[in-house]
């Protein structure tokens, strides 16, 4: 008997997120690292109007450098058993399986982004204004929409084998440019940074929008056929 | 379910490719004279405008190489008998792109940085082709995974027609970032060049050259390959009959 | 139609890294059958009970699994085809009762059906709430099988079943086996265990360099 996509969808990220509570890669590695990274640009770059004008660039590096990490976390814990081969050969739907994961790297993406975010107003000074906060919401949920699709459908790509891990590098840069300059001026605006207005934001989210779409459309149905060998 | 018998490859020229072969001569050549001698150099750039006739059709080129191994993929992907022969089309045109947006590259660069003064300009036109460019580096590395033929098709496949997805939406938002700065009809280096009758004609003649030493290009490797699957098959041939060998020893 | 052999293969070639790994293999199965599979490291073991569960293509010579002909479509039969390779397919940092929830969901099984699984694997109980790195290698292969079970597969391929296993678990194994063939199931195992694995099995198949080399 088949499984709906929602219901495997459902099992698959609440699967991976219970192993995240247990094991608490993500709070206690995956979040330092990235806070470190935060303190380390403003090392660089030492200079407090400097920061705070490329402040919103700076956060959206810090997650896409995490992002890697991220990925390479959820099909580790698929690779270590063979447990994504299991599910391959037990002939689970492959598009459940997608969006599951993806489903999971959301919420992780999410709560980085939020501390991102928060080190960033302390750190680089930043602030933000009623408007400036409808549009930074839309533009974190969409843009990580847009990241968690294509780190999942990448990181299926590249999982387990010999050279290939290093191969998502390069895969993914390329393919998350969009987001990053995107997500990038829409944070700007919201943070009405180097004389932005807030309005000026919103195409950017539209951009992401449409990022999203096409790559959670285009892994549901390509994802099955890159993890297959 | 028997291999595909392949054919017979002497040599991996054919009369066509040595066709072509002379076309392409032929036209490059007269490029080569016609833009270095023949043709005028330009009111505001002087002699640096004739850069533009291996630049503009090499980015031409590159994004021709671009289209090609898209389609020859969607051709593998979607044909009911997967054809080895898309594949290959779509692996040689990916190679051979990947060298002339290299060129496309560092012809724009030196044109920039005798016009401008600078080696890189974030001109949209060059910024996708930097992108095009290592978007394709990954796509050979993932035809480089290895696996049988079969998979690796269906892999590189998929990888291309996601990379069909994505390139517009990286020129797109290159577009709209540079459009903020109203940069865009000044920085780029051909946007103002008047056009005399013999400087288009040699750059479209130079844009024909190059389109036919690239599907000159694009037929010998991907003979080359074809040739090399069929010794991956006679290798397989003699590795079963050691095999059987082994077994009965 | 339910076919009587399922699983039929003649002169099937596998290819794994340009190696012919299955090098014109004939093998057959009938249902119901517990079949060992036996030989030397690099015979090609692991790559027939891949082949026979449609991970890999066979790319020549005929393989028919439950009638279907899996070098034309090796997806369709794996819902029915059941692996249990060298590794459990099991998460670390869950409990066995998370793990067996986890297949039970994907797989559309009740909780029922989860239920017994756990209960014919000894793993249910106190066991249950234990995570699976805390466990020893016997528990992991139980809880694995009972992922196995609940999937309802109609062939179980087992590769190595009884390996880090002491001789309690091993006999725990075969028992839970024979019970699995009378209930419907058709079992192939690939084993080293050659003595204890022949008590087991109705039919031993002797697998030498990819090829088939001898039944018994």
């Amino acid at each position: 008997m088949t499984m709906s996509v929602s219901r495997i969808a459902q099992a698959v990220a609440v699967k991976d997120l219970r192993i995240e509570l247990r094991s608490r890669i993500v709070t206690n590695q995956v979040l330092p690292f990235s806070g470190l990274v935060m303190v380390m640009f403003a090392f660089a770059l030492d200079s407090d109007d400097v920061l705070q004008g490329v402040a919103g660039g700076l956060v959206w590096l810090a997650t896409i450098f995490s992002l890697f990490i991220l990925v390479q976390r959820s099909f580790a814990i698929e690779v270590s058993d063979g447990a994504l081969d299991s599910l391959r050969v037990a002939g689970v739907n492959p598009q459940g399986i997608f969006l599951g994961k993806s489903i999971s790297l959301f919420v992780q993406l999410i709560a980085l982004e939020v501390v991102l975010f928060l080190t960033a107003v302390v750190l680089y000074r930043v602030s933000l204004g009623g408007a400036g906060l409808v549009l930074l919401v839309t533009c974190v949920v969409s843009a990580t929409a847009g990241l968690a699709f294509v780190g999942t459908l990448y990181g299926g790509l590249t999982a387990g084998a010999r050279g290939r891990e290093t191969l998502l590098p390069l895969l993914l840069l390329p393919v998350v440019a969009p987001v990053l300059i995107s997500a990038t001026r829409a944070t700007e605006a919201a943070f009405t940074s180097n004389g932005v207005t807030v309005s000026e934001g919103w195409p950017w989210v539209a951009v992401l929008a449409v990022f999203a779409a096409v790559f959670g459309l285009g892994g549901l149905l390509s994802f099955g056929s890159l993890i297959e060998e | 379910m028997t291999t595909t018998e392949l054919p017979a490859i002497k040599g991996v020229g054919t009369q066509a490719t040595r066709l072509y072969g002379v076309l392409a001569l032929v036209a490059l050549g007269w490029v080569f004279v016609g833009g270095l001698f023949f043709t005028p150099e330009d009111v505001v750039q002087g002699d640096a405008v004739r850069i533009m006739y291996v630049h503009v059709p090499t980015a031409w080129t590159a994004y021709l190489a671009f289209i090609v191994t898209g389609v020859a993929s969607a051709c593998w992907l979607l044909g009911k008998k997967h054809s080895m022969g898309f594949d290959r089309v779509a692996g040689a045109s990916a190679e051979v792109g990947v060298a002339f947006m290299a060129l496309t590259l560092i012809s724009g660069s030196l044109w920039g940085r005798i016009t401008w003064g600078t080696f890189w300009v974030w001109d949209p036109r060059l910024t996708t082709t930097a992108f095009l460019f290592v978007t394709y580096l990954g796509y050979l590395a993932v035809r480089g995974l290895g696996g049988s033929p079969q998979q690796r098709a269906r892999r590189s496949s998929v990888v291309a027609l996601l990379a069909v997805l994505e390139i517009p939406l990286v020129h797109f938002s290159v577009v709209l970032w540079r459009s903020l700065h109203q940069e865009a009809s000044v920085l780029s280096p051909d946007g103002d060049i008047k056009m005399d009758g013999i400087m288009l004609f040699t750059l479209l003649f130079g844009v024909f050259g190059f389109s036919v030493l690239f599907a000159w290009l694009v037929s010998h490797r991907q003979r080359i390959m074809a040739m090399h699957d069929a010794q991956r098959a006679s290798a397989l041939e003699v590795a079963m009959v050691d095999r059987l060998q082994e077994a009965s020893s | 139609m339910q076919p009587t052999r399922v699983i039929d293969f003649v002169d099937a070639v596998a290819v794994y890294n340009d190696y012919p790994a299955l090098a014109g293999v004939t093998f057959s199965v009938d249902r119901q059958e517990i079949v060992l599979l036996q030989g030397p490291n690099g015979a090609g073991k692991t790559t027939l009970l891949r082949a026979c569960a449609g991970l890999i293509p066979v790319v020549r010579g005929s393989a028919h699994v439950l009638g279907v002909d899996i070098a034309i479509d090796r997806e369709s039969i794996r819902e029915r085809v059941g692996l249990l390779g060298h590794q459990n397919g099991l998460f670390a940092e869950l409990t066995i009762a998370e793990n067996v929830d986890f297949w039970s969901t994907v797989v559309g099984a009740t909780r029922a059906e989860r239920d017994a699984a756990m209960q014919r694997m000894s793993i249910d109980g106190k066991l249950a709430n234990r995570r699976v790195s805390e466990l020893s290698a016997g528990q992991k292969r139980r809880c694995a099988l009972a992922c196995l079970v609940v999937r309802r597969a109609e062939i179980w391929l087992l590769d190595e079943p009884h390996a880090g296993l002491d001789a309690k678990g091993r006999d725990e194994i075969d028992l839970i086996l024979k019970e699995a063939a009378s209930a419907g199931a058709t079992i192939v195992v690939a084993s080293h265990e050659v003595e204890r694995a022949q008590q087991l099995a109705s039919r031993t198949v002797s697998l030498v360099a990819g090829h088939v080399r001898g039944v018994s």
